[in-house]
């Protein structure tokens, strides 16, 4: 980077403050208050063309991404498979928290998942896998020169799993862990019961495992979700690390090319029911501070709106420049928490949220807060100079959306599973560039309406500033943990 | 903007991060890292890493909440706050005028708090008086500076600014985001002023956020009240026993005039380093670097002793009797970082917390299915002076805290009594070599783990150093230890207990889980 000339003079006169005589020192005072920030020069960014990966698809259908990076001496490879939580009934939800574990901690028809850790981490390797939403994953992470010893063990995990019976009864006692400690935090608490009010509580974006959901997860449910789903036209691999992609790909059509095509993943249908507008609350009384969430879905990445409202949401709820931070932290000083925005999804509405976190004598007034702002959005819109700001805000940090070469990878692989053209980042930059005053007045006005959303709190009821029925209908959530069955856990007495 | 508790997972990451490491690789990091001690004794570091025309930057602080003066907990994180409120032409346009009004919001402050806390006589017709002319005189200040709130945010954020963010702990403060490289001048620029001139504007609003920051992460958390109440009660002398994010009388108290005494105090440039990892190259940046920050007035070193915790003679326990389900953690006193056995201990948080060969998970998760997790880790609260080794595990359903010291302690008595096998010594030399490795790909990783390593041994390379430390752990070396360390007279135990809630509410957890009426 290159120095501005007088800038460099400058310099030379600050040095010499430092040895020479108070004369000097006020003079150099004096220039140093008169430098502003916007006097110094930006040069142009150099052109930057991140490497792309390699796609390549097998004749079975499997989609491989291949990308280099020699940086360190590491491979990594990720295999992202289609079915996920939404395709799992009602009455089994949990189903891929539990697959997702054995798939690994079962082990291999020939190894079983303890000798399979054994091996693994004398390389200080990893090999994974895991539930997820829509997908699963198996993933692997290795010294180079480990490669071929771990690249085994991940392909036969891959293919060959055995779900063993008492890695099933650790990873469905793990759960239950989680179920029975799932109200103890009050921001899980509100995460959790925010999901349900924006996509209705038996929604697979928003429902979670329960004791007797989990209890009736068999060893033939993992086999069969596996057979079902684990095929090649059923994956998307990216491998990123310190290799040769020629000789890698061949060594991967080696692996996977003799790999029968299976049934395809099919996309389940999901409603979308979010809850009646009105006043939810949860009463803890082990809390000081309320969690406050106003919820409703959001849009998909997919909509022409996605622009403008990225706009809009770094303007009002993003970070130290939105006006929640400015008006709610900074200048009534009523949360240290505080954002929200339209949220964006990738094959489905991501969720609409604002929220705050406030102690519990304003939390009456923090929604007051927030009902100004949202109505402020029509008397106050979005003006010029906080449109430049978040424009350039998300302008001028694009280069962190593909800063390595990983993140170029994972980029890529998200738009080959959702469907979306692999060229999606560079024409969002495009995007962005378009989106006028107009626009965020527009997707504001057309995406928030105050009387259409859930809003949801967590807190100290009897410590609130004033009752939620003096702001509107409130319906208070249950959220106590239904029994396990009996017998599932065992009774404390047999431990003392 | 966040202090750091002292979060069971983020220690783990933080001593993966930065306790291990590897010696081959320093000779090519000795090639691309260049290091300047300022005339005013600032240290820059410059380690070019030219992946993406980015950089990443850190500013570490040699001060943290240990520093806090007495009966001002807190201070240190409110001050880090505070350096996001700009300086005399950031965040104001008039700056002689906000200074004169400034002046006035700290003398009533201080009347207000004069007549607040009179053990005897308060008057309250008074006392109410003195706090509407602070309040008064603080809505007068916030015209100078409201129509520029958070400008300095705005302007890093606008030119690109990513991750813009802070945080304090006992040990230090560090500042850090990253910009696309075309902004490093303007970036050496706003780093610098801000620890020039920095404005303690609105500084009793910002107050009320830290408290709102302390709810969050403390009073509404039951892991963060067992937390603070533990950590109090393993320091009785050390100001380790004190929370970083500051008991709330203090909080409630301490003024912006405490911040600006604690920042002339604390951020001199001999107690600080500034690291700059990404695509820049050495000689063209260390001037700008070096013209921005000389500006920086030297100043006295501050005098940082600190008591030294006296040995611990009897075991001590703190039980939280909580609507939540149970949890068990114990920590026992140890020597600070600069011990020759650092490694050692590092050595046998690996063996007992990393992974699914870990003798903790193996033991309490996979044989004895009692808990769901279990882990060893050192650095509790801190690790720049003597501090704690702890354990944790969290009992599944049906178990209790009294199992998980039980099952703990037998793992500890076997790491006593037999050496560890040849193959656990193997396993934990390799992943340190391997977890170096793998912290080398960041820019914001490797500006963080320079610097706190220049601040703590006055060289960056002791990074890659303690690998040849750890490579040297001996099976003895870890009996030793264990032996020396692990005894209940130095052991502190707190304990989650769950309790139901009070009558007539819903219970957080189904009847028959916690059985009331269950205990001794």
């Amino acid at each position: 980077m290159k120095l501005n000339r007088s800038l460099s003079s400058g310099f030379a006169v600050i040095l010499l403050v430092g040895l020479c005589s108070s004369a000097l020192q006020l003079s150099a005072q004096a220039q140093s208050q008169t430098q502003t920030w916007q006097q110094i020069p930006i040069p142009k960014l150099p052109e930057f063309r991140p490497q792309q990966p390699k796609r390549i698809q097998l004749p079975n259908g499997m989609v491989i991404f291949l990308q280099e990076d020699h940086e360190l001496p590491i491979i990594d490879g990720t295999a992202r498979i289609r079915g996920g939580e939404t395709s799992v009934p009602a009455k089994a939800v949990g189903l891929t928290d539990v697959y997702g574990e054995v798939w690994r901690t079962g082990g291999t028809k020939t190894q079983n998942g303890d000798q399979l850790d054994d091996y693994l981490e004398q390389r200080a390797a990893k090999v994974e896998t895991g539930g997820g939403v829509d997908s699963t994953t198996a993933s692997f992470s290795c010294l180079k020169e480990d490669f071929d010893d771990v690249f085994r063990v991940f392909v036969d995990v891959l293919r060959n799993p055995e779900f063993r019976p008492d890695k099933i009864e650790i990873a469905q006692k793990g759960l239950y862990d989680g179920i029975s400690r799932r109200n103890d935090d009050p921001a899980q608490v509100a995460g959790r019961e925010a999901a349900k009010l924006a996509y209705g509580a038996s929604s697979p974006y928003a429902r979670t495992p329960e004791y007797a959901t989990v209890a009736a997860i068999t060893r033939q449910d993992l086999i069969d979700w596996h057979s079902k789903y684990v095929h090649p036209n059923n994956i998307i691999f990216g491998i990123v690390g310190d290799f040769d992609s020629a000789k890698m790909e061949a060594r991967l059509r080696e692996a996977f090319g003799s790999w029968p095509k299976g049934q395809k993943a099919a996309d389940p249908e999901i409603k979308i029911e979010p809850a009646k507008p009105a006043y939810y609350e949860v009463d803890k009384t082990d809390v000081n501070q309320s969690n406050i969430q106003m919820v409703a879905p959001g849009i998909t990445r997919k909509s022409p709106d996605y622009f403008a409202t990225s706009v809009f949401n770094e303007a009002f709820g993003g970070g130290f420049s939105s006006r929640l931070f400015g008006d709610i932290r900074t200048t009534k000083g009523l949360a240290y928490a505080v954002g929200g925005g339209i949220g964006a999804g990738w094959d489905h509405p991501g969720m609409l949220r604002l929220m705050v976190s406030t102690k519990s004598k304003t939390t009456y007034e923090s929604i007051q807060a927030l009902d100004e702002e949202i109505a402020d959005l029509n008397k106050r819109p979005i003006d010029d100079e906080e449109i430049k700001r978040a424009k350039d805000s998300i302008l001028n940090s694009f280069v962190f959306r593909f800063d390595s070469p990983e993140k170029v990878l994972q980029e890529k692989m998200a738009y080959e599973f959702y469907g979306y053209p692999l060229d999606f980042l560079e024409n969002f930059q495009k995007g962005i560039e378009k989106v006028t005053k107009q626009d965020v007045a527009r997707v504001a006005a057309k995406y928030l309406h105050r009387d259409q959303m859930a809003v949801l709190v967590v807190g100290h009821v009897s410590e609130f500033d004033k009752p939620l029925s003096s702001l509107g209908p409130v319906k208070k959530l249950d959220i106590t943990i239904p029994a396990p069955p009996p017998g599932l856990v065992p009774e404390q007495a047999e431990h003392e | 903007m966040k202090f750091r508790i002292s979060s069971i997972q983020t220690i783990i990451i933080c001593f993966v991060l930065c306790a291990l490491a590897l010696g081959q690789d320093l000779a090519s990091f000795e090639k691309h890292t260049t290091v300047k001690k300022l005339p005013n004794g600032l240290t820059i570091i410059i380690c070019e890493r030219p992946e993406a025309p980015v950089f990443s930057f850190f500013t570490h602080v040699d001060a943290g909440s240990v520093q806090d003066p007495m009966g001002k907990t807190g201070l240190a994180h409110m001050f880090e706050h505070m350096a996001f409120k700009g300086t005399e032409t950031i965040g104001t346009r008039d700056y002689a005028g906000e200074k004169a009004a400034l002046a006035k919001v700290e003398a009533a402050y201080a009347a207000y708090l004069a007549e607040r806390d009179k053990p005897v006589d308060r008057d309250e017709q008074k006392l109410k008086q003195l706090e509407q002319n602070w309040k008064d005189a603080i809505a007068e200040a916030d015209k100078f500076s409201a129509p520029y709130n958070n400008e300095f945010g705005k302007i890093v954020e606008g030119e690109g600014g990513e991750g813009m963010n802070a945080f304090t702990d006992y040990d230090e403060t560090a500042y850090h985001y990253s910009f696309p490289v075309n902004r490093l001048e303007l970036w050496a620029y706003l780093e610098s002023e801000r620890f020039i001139q920095p404005v303690m504007r609105q500084f009793y609003k910002e107050r009320n956020v830290v408290i709102e920051e302390r709810r969050m992460r403390t009073d509404s958390n039951p892991v963060g009240r067992l937390l603070e109440q533990f950590t109090e009660e393993a320091f009785a002398a050390h100001p380790y026993h004190r929370p970083t994010i500051g008991w709330i009388s203090d909080l409630n108290s301490f003024s912006a005039t405490d911040a600006q005494n604690f920042f002339n105090t604390y951020y001199v440039p001999s107690n600080m380093v500034v690291v700059i990892v990404g695509d820049v190259k050495a000689s063209e940046a260390m001037p700008v670097v070096e013209k921005y920050f000389s500006r920086i007035p030297s100043r006295p070193k501050p005098d940082t002793a600190t008591t030294t915790e006296p040995p611990q003679n009897s075991e001590r326990t703190v039980v939280l009797h909580e609507q939540s389900q149970p949890l068990y953690l114990e920590g026992y006193h140890r020597p600070d970082y600069r011990s020759k056995d650092d490694q050692v201990y590092d050595a046998i948080a690996d063996l007992m917390s990393n992974g699914r060969t870990s003798r903790l998970y193996r033991a309490l998760v996979r044989d004895k299915q009692i808990a769901s997790d279990s882990a060893g880790f050192t650095g509790l609260p801190g690790n720049k002076y003597p501090h704690l080794f702890a354990f944790y595990a969290f009992p599944i359903p049906g178990h209790k805290p009294q199992e998980m010291a039980a099952a703990i302690h037998a793992e500890i008595e076997r790491l006593k009594k037999e050496d560890i096998s040849d193959e656990e010594l193997k396993m934990i030399k390799t992943r340190a070599k391997a977890t170096l490795i793998r912290s080398l790909g960041s820019n914001e990783g490797l500006a963080f783990a320079l610097g706190l390593n220049q601040a703590r041994y006055d060289d960056w390379r002791e990074l890659f150093r303690s690998v040849d430390r750890i490579d040297k752990v001996t099976k003895a070396d870890i009996r030793r230890v264990a032996n020396e360390t692990f005894v209940p007279e130095n052991r502190t135990v707190g304990i989650i207990e769950f309790a139901p809630p009070p009558p007539g509410q819903h219970p957080p957890a189904a009847e028959g889980m916690q059985p009331q009426g269950g205990g001794q």
